[in-house]
């Protein structure tokens, strides 16, 4: 079958199998292989992206679920500057081998979106899909907490950012 | 790398385009939802579909509202929306309280409240909410609609009232007043399915308990409740010793499996602690007259 999926806001188009999963399409398809694979069994959360704005695990969602709607990964966080949250990684050091932080962050985008001051027990419920093998939950919470603060010290969210720069 | 065996895959504009779909397919053809139960079960081969029917804008399966005296939760509805649905909250405190512990958020932005009971996974939480809260499901085909109770449901594990060529469309659970509602689970860890679970509905009429009801997941109790504890709760005090009573009835007349989630006597044992703990917040918040505005 043909579908067009818009990812990051950019029109893809491809004649796949039906049962190609979303991940799949991103990282073989597409060769966007920010949106990580891991458990395949909708566990650990390396595979989450955005569907219509809400953060799925693309493992368990066919990419003709995605056919004509919107996906944004991790490759769509980053606009002429990082994001916070990608900021709020590096200074917090919210991540070792680097495996669930797409995933990590790309909750973290939907969450600060919703709730711009969210506190450690929000945070934690949040990201509680998403597996971190290396277990730096203490600083992956830590780094949402720096984008939090970030974007309300620069009064601008990242929504916002990028209305700006259209 | 897992996926699913080959299959069709056609997407429906509306219930009756999903139907006719279903009559096109046969008995091969399967409704996917969310997918989070179905794509997993692809993966393992567990389930074999030629085609699939992608309901997922169905917007007209995707509401929760009030109709009449009850209220009434679209199929299409996630479980995301039920944990943040005020109508919901303000009537039955138990669909939050069991939202929250389904699953993590990510699934809960998927899964939905039909996909989830026609799994009929004998884990699953909105089972034992529903059996407990007395609802009915409405289910469609080309012949027309039915309605089934939900303790009439269950035909087996995995196995519903639904048949091929059928879509359960609707949810129903009656509106109550002076009642108070609750449930209470154990994981292993955060978004685990249940080792066991309870759920409880109390109404009072003065010191008397009036109307009562259970639901109980992932123990094998039939139709994930207990008649016999109900019935000796109603006309009692709602007090320790009928709450305890209860309790003990469930524990042992329910049947859990020996698994990787714990022995038999464990599973007793915590359907007793969480059968009593959902029955007195839920005596506790029906004292109050009205589950509105009252936080624990
Ligand atoms: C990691 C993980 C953890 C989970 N933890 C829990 C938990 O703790 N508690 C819990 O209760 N559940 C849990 N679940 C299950 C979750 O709630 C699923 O979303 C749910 O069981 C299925 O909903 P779905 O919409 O994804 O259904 P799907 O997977 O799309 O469908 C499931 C079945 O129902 C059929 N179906 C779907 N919709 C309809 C309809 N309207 N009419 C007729 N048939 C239909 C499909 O054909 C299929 O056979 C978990 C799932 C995952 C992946
Ligand atoms: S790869 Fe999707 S949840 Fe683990
Ligand atoms: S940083 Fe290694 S899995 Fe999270």
């Amino acid at each position: 079958m043909r579908v067009t999926i818009e990812v990051n806001g950019r029109e893809t188009s491809a004649d796949i199998e039906d049962r190609l999963l979303l991940v799949h399409y991103l990282r073989n398809t597409l060769g966007m292989t920010g949106t990580h694979w891991g458990c395949d069994t909708s566990n650990c959360g390396a595979c989450t992206v955005w569907l219509d704005g809400l953060p799925v695990k693309s493992c368990t969602t066919l990419a003709a679920m995605a056919d004509g709607r919107s996906v944004r990964s991790v490759e769509g966080l980053e606009g002429d500057t990082l994001d916070p949250v990608q900021q709020g990684f590096i200074e917090e050091h919210g991540l070792q081998c680097g495996f669930c932080t797409p995933g990590m962050m790309m909750v973290a985008r939907a969450l600060l979106d919703r709730d711009p001051d969210p506190d450690e027990a929000t945070i934690r419920e949040a990201i509680s899909g998403n597996l971190c093998r290396c277990t730096g939950y203490e600083n992956i919470v830590r780094a949402i907490r720096w984008a939090a603060r970030k974007q309300a010290e620069t009064g601008r969210s990242d929504r916002e950012a990028e209305e700006a720069v259209l | 790398m897992q996926v699913p065996a080959p299959f069709t895959y056609e997407r429906a504009g509306s219930v009756d385009e999903a139907l006719s779909l279903l009559g096109r397919y046969g008995p091969e053809a399967r409704l996917v939802a969310g997918g989070h139960s179905l794509l997993p079960m692809m993966k393992l081969r567990l389930a074999r579909p030629e085609a699939l029917v992608d309901i997922n804008g169905l917007a007209e399966l995707d509401y929760i509202r009030v109709d009449g005296d009850h209220l009434a939760i679209g199929a299409m509805t996630r479980h995301a929306a039920v944990l943040e649905s005020p109508l919901l909250s303000e009537h039955y405190r138990i669909f939050a309280e069991a939202e929250r512990v389904i699953a993590d958020p990510l699934v809960r932005n998927r899964g939905t409240v039909g996909g989830s009971l026609c799994q009929a996974d004998p884990s699953e939480d909105l089972s034992a909410v529903f059996a407990a809260l007395r609802g009915e499901v409405v289910i469609r085909s080309t012949g027309g609609v039915r309605r089934v109770p939900m303790r009439e449901f269950h035909v087996g594990p995995y196995e519903t009232a639904v048949g091929d060529g059928e879509i359960l469309v609707e949810v129903r659970v009656p509106i109550r007043t002076s009642v108070g509602s609750a449930y209470e689970k154990v994981e292993r860890r955060a978004g685990d399915w249940s080792i066991a679970a309870a759920g409880a509905f109390v109404v009072l009429d003065g010191d008397r308990i009036s109307d009562v009801g259970l639901g109980i997941t992932a123990v094998g109790a039939e139709h994930f409740t207990c008649a016999e504890a109900e019935a000796a709760l109603v006309g009692a005090q709602p007090d320790d010793e009928a709450v305890e009573a209860a309790a003990a009835i469930c524990a042992s007349s329910c049947n859990p499996t020996v698994d990787q989630r714990g022995p038999e006597d464990y599973k007793r044992h915590l359907v007793s602690v969480l059968v009593a703990r959902a029955l007195r917040r839920s005596i506790a918040v029906a004292r109050v007259g009205s589950s509105r505005g009252v936080e624990d």
